[in-house]
């Protein structure tokens, strides 16, 4: 049982890392987190392996931004064509910047 | 591959969602990019089970300590500069040769991060949140760990409030070791209750 990285890759910790700062922040408690996390792992929606349990943080930290009025699914889902976009133009060894989105260029 | 270098940065699509998460909250200030990388860098490098280890060889070293951990856990551990996140309460439980612990979160993933670090991918699996309850001898089994039929297993569910961290018991013919030497036999799925202290002799 020895001993997976603590990460498979960036964006697991990214998302972690944004569900801590966000109940340090008290924009959610600790306990709204683990109910909402909680309904997404039960056994008929997770993975019996635990493999996707980061899927599943970042659709919770999606239905709650949702939720709170934050970031429609809407507007994270064109953003995030937007991020995809951005990568793609962005010269291979250059930071990845979302201004680089050729579709979106009066975006900051 | 064929393709043109110059356009070969891919970004797939959950590290794309996550992005997208990130930008929003950090463009409304709900957080903080230095915060993001500073949790990472705890939870990648900082936190993990010598810190679980520690309090445990303390607590076999020291009686005092030992029952300063039993009344109050959070604050027993924070002694040693181990402090849980803000709200979240341990609770230390110790084996008896009559009584073994298991931890489990049976909703999500609640774990001991400030003693143990991230969870191991198994505690978060539905089959362990469910049969641990259920069927905890038979869990312990495979994890290759067979106890006496007449010692009781008691199983803690974990919640966002209240950790567990449970306390193996101390090996025999360990009373020459010093603290550093003691923690190095306690292993993670010890203080999960997935396992026992490693015997003297026999480092991870």
């Amino acid at each position: 049982m020895n001993d997976e990285s603590v990460f498979a890759e960036p964006w697991q910790a990214q998302a972690f890392a944004l569900a801590l700062a966000l109940q340090d922040a008290g924009v959610i408690s600790p306990k709204e987190w683990s109910e909402a996390l909680g309904a997404r792992r039960d056994a008929a929606n997770a993975a019996p392996d635990g493999s996707d349990y980061y899927d599943s943080v970042v659709a919770t930290l999606e239905e709650l931004l949702a939720a709170r009025g934050i970031a429609s699914k809407a507007m994270l889902e064109e953003l995030s064509l937007a991020w995809i976009r951005a990568a793609h133009a962005t010269p291979h060894g250059r930071p990845v910047e979302l201004s680089n989105d050729p579709a979106w260029p009066g975006r900051t | 591959m064929g393709h043109d270098h110059d356009h070969d940065n891919h970004l797939d699509p959950m590290a794309a969602r996550v992005k997208a998460l990130e930008t929003i909250l950090v463009e409304k200030g709900l957080v903080e990019a230095a915060a993001i990388d500073a949790i990472i860098e705890t939870y990648e490098h900082k936190v993990g089970p010598g810190n679980g280890a520690r309090v445990v060889a303390r607590a076999w070293s020291d009686p005092d300590f030992a029952a300063w951990l039993a009344n109050d856990a959070t604050a027993a551990i924070a002694s040693l500069g181990f402090s849980g996140r803000q709200g979240e309460h341990m609770r230390a439980v110790f084996n008896t040769p009559q009584q073994h612990h298991l931890i489990v979160c049976t909703l999500c993933s609640c774990y001991p991060w400030s003693v143990l670090g991230l969870p191991p991918v198994w505690y978060k699996s539905p089959p362990y949140r469910s049969r641990a309850v259920i069927d905890p001898r038979g869990v312990l089994a495979e994890f290759g760990l067979e106890l006496p039929a007449d010692m009781q297993i008691r199983v803690w569910d974990s919640t966002a409030e209240l950790r567990y961290l449970v306390v193996p018991m101390r090996p025999a013919g360990t009373d020459h070791l010093d603290e550093q030497a003691l923690a190095e036999l306690v292993t993670r799925d010890s203080m999960i209750g997935t396992g026992l202290a490693l015997s003297a002799g026999d480092p991870e």
